[in-house]
């Protein structure tokens, strides 16, 4: 390990490092706007400069690798000089607005301005001034505060993998754009408003709503995709005003995508307030008291094998562990939390992303297998396209997608998987020859009605080409729903074969052999096919569900609740609540249990803390709470015959997939900008 | 005075053909196979010790330059290139050797690719010279006819290729990493050193990068020897060299002469001496717009060469000498620099991006006198802001015309300012 010196001090850095990361390491702050850890290093801002010796000029430290011996310099009038020096350079063509300016609070140009910049302005000259640019419905701009650090560019080129921003001109002319102006096309446009270390792009949704330090900001979780991504809620009072990362190296790293972001506003719209109960073919407002008694009456006089439940995409795992238990001791057993029927199989393993998402980072050869991952998780398609930078080699089979990265397109038809099982292909002699090769099998492929041959031919091409071994397990299955690892790893599912799924309780619905439907936050079925049961939708959102319902109860959506969320790699994490449900609406487990006990089989908890404990009961997964419980490989899907059926989208519409994005205005805009881009394309 | 027999390019002003027939009597090519004979540590030896510093400005020795460079040719293959962007305000050297002494740039070409291990040279030329990259291009497909260049240059089993590039008129381009870029087919920007060019330069494969003169007297060095070179000159600072003098004198003009030649001898003899005689003199820029001004009584004595104009706090840069006389409104001559390079700033760093617009401003008010007189110190304070801190040299260029103008002409400046307020008092 290198040995250099840092103000004095003597210290060991790892090699590889730059001097501004060993600085950090030895506790030294170096102030930086251009440099980011993530992003390639630019070197432009100077802002970093160093003393290092004998070196006559001070060094941009964010660029200068780290030689044994080095003697550093940060504390000399030189550094202090240079860093001054900067800082009124970029302040002298930065309009001095803060008070009017998004980023006021949390904008890195006034806090290194503080921090290292003189006291008064020496600059008598008339200040530039420079054209907004129109990027799209989420990032608004006012380029005059751009200080040129090129983060934006940097990331939309190496992360985001659509390199639509540069700069044009020369000089004190150059500008950060896109040249022909337009919306940026990535599902992650929304970071580089927390890239920007200035108010040059800011929040379009959030724009002058409202002031960082008047925010409370609770630690949460995404539901939007499966991935789990890490997420700070920003709230005042009753309004969640909007949604942050928060870092998390296995999960997002440090970004989210846009619909993670902007589809919050559709908390504040069309929401269940308070109970309906539906008579005469309307839904009329009810109490607690009444609504309770119509469904503990209705539930109590139904024989439990007309009885049926689904659970949505977005519910948490106590309200999946609460609703199981009552339907349960009712002696029903139609329970599904799979809105899309897909496949799965016993051992823990057939349903998760066995690698971990961190695993990508580590993988050579990727196959991805009927799943568009630039929609259904955009922050692991980021990660996917990571490690292709880095070299890993890319197949798809399944329909053509533009993933940001060149691919290999190994064929349209899902048939290929047993092909590629009978006769080893040029592709599958890569996987086999990879040291860490990977499959991904999308969910849109699993809920085919062959899904479970689907699963089982994936399984074993996994073993047949090494995928699985005893060190490394890259059969990753990318689920879709935030609900669906917890639900299954809750056992929301048919017990047995006789007990009925999704697919068949809609047959057996439409047979009316159904006569009493709870819907938990499922809005994603085909309503029309219910018949005429008498359906219970409890959630947040009038949406499908609530408007079929014959009885709503108002829940909490996952910013208003204390929720457990498993997320694809099967991570068990909790979610904090921000702002309480509006108007009558209470925590969903609570429903439940309230229920419970006007049926008369009140369940056996009676705080949070119970309920929780009785997911461990259940599994004890959810006793590991942040990290990814082992996994054991088995035996699963079927050897049946991948049919010729054409492939189904999962996702029509990235920007609306689920109530709250539904109802979201911003996602109504993004939808569309993305709408006109396509007919302009085409 | 710089003997004729000593002279490199002696066809420097198109007196006789420029082409192949031409070049040839004038002792181009010939024994280029030989000397490639002699092996790449030998040539690169010989570089080495005729003292040939690099022409381009800088003034790096050309020979420890191309020693910097891998010995073995690896994985990546490497590159020579050649800067032809000659945009310094008052050069215009390289564009007389690639008019009228194509030849010369040629065979240096082959020589120094081959001493480098490149089997291929980009010529990257200022886009405004037109007429020379025909004459270039003309050149270099005549060389490939004569099996000079190409599979088997100079019958010597070296594979070399030349490819002339267009540049499109940016000053920045001439640094040796923006120049990489625009090759590369980017936004002509300086690159963060290190990696240097010898490790990872052109497409990331080690590349060197050599001004048009540097290379073109390399084939002359080699024949008539490394002390021959070295002989001329100072220690230190040896061989001929390409001089432009423009401005206020009789006849401006391109010459090569030796090395450490006095500024005013070269003046007087060369150009004819200044506009109204040498007490006519106000002050000279001596090496290019980049370096800072001299006033008369520095010029009396300077050497034009590396270290003595160093010792003056200017620099050789170029050799591209400036004269201006008493009529000359010296802060307004400063000033156009400025604007100069505030339109040729990159924009990529901050302190170069910001700060020559800053200092052009305050100039363009200096030359007026709208300003205080504490805003001269302002001014050189800014401009040592720049200095330095910036990740390529145009940063201090853009510094040292205007530090130099406030180190020798300061009291102009002030009765300016004065000048100013008392008329609009009046």
């Amino acid at each position: 390990m290198p040995s250099i010196k840092i103000n004095g001090r003597d210290i060991e850095v790892e090699e590889g490092l730059t001097v501004l990361q060993a600085c950090e390491e030895a506790g030294v702050e170096i102030p930086r706007f251009c440099y980011h850890e993530r992003l390639s290093i630019a070197g432009n801002c100077r802002m970093c400069l160093v003393e290092m010796e004998p070196s006559p000029k001070p060094i941009a430290s964010c660029a200068m690798p780290i030689n044994d011996g080095m003697v550093i310099h940060t504390d000399t009038d030189l550094v202090k000089k240079a860093r001054e020096g900067v800082m009124e350079f970029l302040l002298i063509n930065h309009p001095l607005d803060c008070p009017i300016c998004d980023q006021g609070g949390e904008c890195d140009l006034q806090d290194q301005a503080m921090g290292y910049g003189l006291d008064k302005s020496r600059f008598l000259e008339s200040k530039r001034a420079v054209k907004n640019k129109y990027l799209g419905p989420l990032v608004s701009t006012i380029m005059t505060r751009c200080i040129h650090c090129t983060r934006c560019i940097r990331f939309a080129q190496e992360i985001a993998g659509v390199p639509e921003l540069g700069a044009t001109g020369r000089g004190e002319n150059m500008e950060v754009g896109t040249y022909v102006e337009k919306a940026l096309s990535s599902e992650l446009s929304g970071n580089l408003v927390d890239l920007c270390p200035v108010g040059a792009l800011t929040s379009k949704p959030y724009e002058f709503k409202a002031r960082s330090w008047e925010l409370v900001k609770t630690q949460s979780i995404d539901v939007f995709d499966a991935m789990g991504s890490n997420i700070r809620i920003d709230s005042r009072g009753s309004e969640v005003m909007r949604v942050l990362p928060r870092i998390n190296n296995s999960i997002n790293e440090e970004w989210i995508s846009d619909k993670t972001r902007h589809a919050c506003d559709g908390l504040g719209r069309q929401r269940l307030d308070r109970p309906y109960v539906r008579r005469n073919g309307k839904l009329e407002e009810e109490s607690w008291d009444g609504v309770l008694s119509v469904i503990a009456e209705k539930m109590i006089n139904t024989s439990p094998k007309r009885m049926a439940a689904i659970a949505g995409d977005l519910v948490d795992c106590e309200s999946l562990v609460s609703l199981k238990d009552l339907m349960q001791t009712l002696g029903c057993n139609n329970l599904d939390c799979r809105q899309d029927s897909g496949a799965f199989g016993n051992p823990r393993s057939s349903y998760i992303f066995n690698s971990g998402i961190k695993g990508i980072d580590r993988a050579d050869v990727i196959l991805l297998i009927g799943c568009n991952p630039r929609w259904e998780a955009p922050v692991l398609n980021a990660r996917i396209r990571k490690q292709y930078l880095n070299g890993a080699i890319i197949g798809v089979i399944g329909p053509e997608f533009d993933l940001t990265f060149p691919f290999e397109h190994l064929s349209p038809d899902l048939k290929e998987i047993k092909n590629m099982l009978e006769h080893p292909s040029e592709f599958s002699d890569k996987l086999a020859k990879a040291r860490r090769p990977m499959l991904v099998l999308g969910s849109g492929a699993l809920a085919r009605e062959d899904g479970e041959a689907i699963l089982g031919a994936a399984r074993d091409l996994a073993e047949r080409v090494n995928i699985v071994n005893s060190e490394w397990n890259g059969f990753n299955v990318l689920q879709r729903a935030a609900s669906r690892v917890g639900g299954l790893d809750l056992g929301f599912v048919p017990k047995t074969n006789k007990d009925l799924g999704t697919r068949e309780i809609l047959r057996a619905a439409e047979k009316k052999e159904i006569d009493v439907i709870y819907l938990l936050g499922s809005d994603e079925i085909e309503m029309d096919r219910l018949g005429d049961a008498f359906v219970i939708y409890q959630g947040h959102h009038g949406d499908a569900g609530a408007h079929r319902a014959d009885a709503i109860l108002p829940g909490a959506a996952y910013t208003e609740k204390n929720g457990t969320y498993v997320n694809l790699e099967g991570r068990c994490q909790r979610a904090l609540r921000a702002v309480f449900p509006p108007g009558e609406a209470k925590e969903d487990w609570a429903i439940i249990r309230a229920l419970s006990e006007r049926i008369g089989k009140k369940l056996p908890f009676d705080n949070l803390l119970q309920v929780r404990e009785r997911m461990s009961e259940v599994n004890p997964i959810f006793s590991n709470v942040n990290k990814i419980s082992e996994a054991s490989w088995g035996e699963f899907g079927s050897r049946g015959e991948i049919k010729d059926s054409e492939f189904i989208q999962p996702i029509e519409n990235f920007y609306m997939t689920d109530v709250i994005s539904r109802a979201s205005a911003t996602m109504a805009e993004c939808t569309e900008v993305a709408l006109a881009k396509k007919e302009k394309a085409a | 005075m710089l003997k004729d027999n000593d002279r490199i390019f002696t066809n420097l002003y198109g007196h006789s053909e420029r082409f192949l027939s031409g070049a040839r009597l004038r002792g181009d090519w010939e024994g280029t196979g030989n000397l490639i004979k002699k092996g790449k540590e030998s040539i690169i030896n010989e570089i080495k010790e005729s003292g040939l510093r690099g022409r381009g400005g800088a003034g790096f020795s050309t020979g420890l330059k191309w020693s910097f460079m891998p010995k073995d040719v690896g994985e990546r293959p490497h590159y020579l290139v050649i800067n032809a962007d000659e945009g310094e305000p008052g050069t215009c050297k390289d564009r007389e050797i690639m008019r009228h002494e194509p030849h010369k740039l040629l065979e240096g070409c082959l020589l120094a690719g081959f001493a480098m291990g490149a089997h291929v040279a980009y010529i990257y030329v200022r886009g405004e010279f037109y007429r020379e990259i025909e004459v270039l291009q003309h050149a270099i497909n005549e060389a490939y006819d004569a099996d000079l260049i190409g599979d088997n240059a100079c019958n010597s089993g070296w594979k070399f290729d030349v490819y002339v590039h267009r540049g499109s008129g940016a000053y920045i381009c001439g640094e040796e990493t923006a120049l990489i870029e625009s090759l590369e087919g980017k936004k002509g920007q300086p690159r963060l050193k290190p990696p240097f060019p010898a490790n990872a330069g052109l497409y990331g494969c080690p590349t060197t990068v050599n001004n048009v003169e540097s290379i073109a007297v390399v084939p002359e060095i080699l024949r008539r020897g490394a002390s021959w070179f070295s002989g001329l000159g100072r220690p230190n600072n040896t061989g001929t060299k390409l001089f432009n003098i423009s401005g206020h004198v009789e006849q401006p003009c391109t010459v090569e002469e030796e090395m450490s030649i006095p500024l005013r001898e070269l003046i007087e003899k060369h150009a004819g001496g200044v506009r109204g005689g040498w007490n006519n003199l106000l002050a000279v820029i001596p090496g290019g717009a980049s370096v800072p001004v001299l006033p008369r009584k520095l010029c009396d004595n300077v050497l034009m060469d590396f270290d003595s104009l160093a010792e003056v706090k200017s620099g050789l840069g170029t050799a591209a000498v400036m004269v201006m006389d008493k009529s000359t409104d010296i802060v307004a001559a400063i000033a156009r620099l400025s604007a100069f390079y505030k339109h040729e700033s990159c924009g990529q760093c901050t302190p170069c991006r910001e700060g020559t617009g800053w200092m052009y401003r305050m100039m363009e008010r200096m030359v007026t006198g709208d300003a205080k007189i504490e805003e001269i110190d302002l001014l050189e304070e800014v401009t040592k802001q720049v200095e330095g801190h910036t990740i390529c040299a145009l940063g201090d260029a853009a510094a040292w015309p205007i530090q130099g103008l406030i180190r020798h002409f300061r009291p102009e400046m002030e009765d300016r300012i004065s000048q100013f307020k008392s008329t609009k008092v009046a």
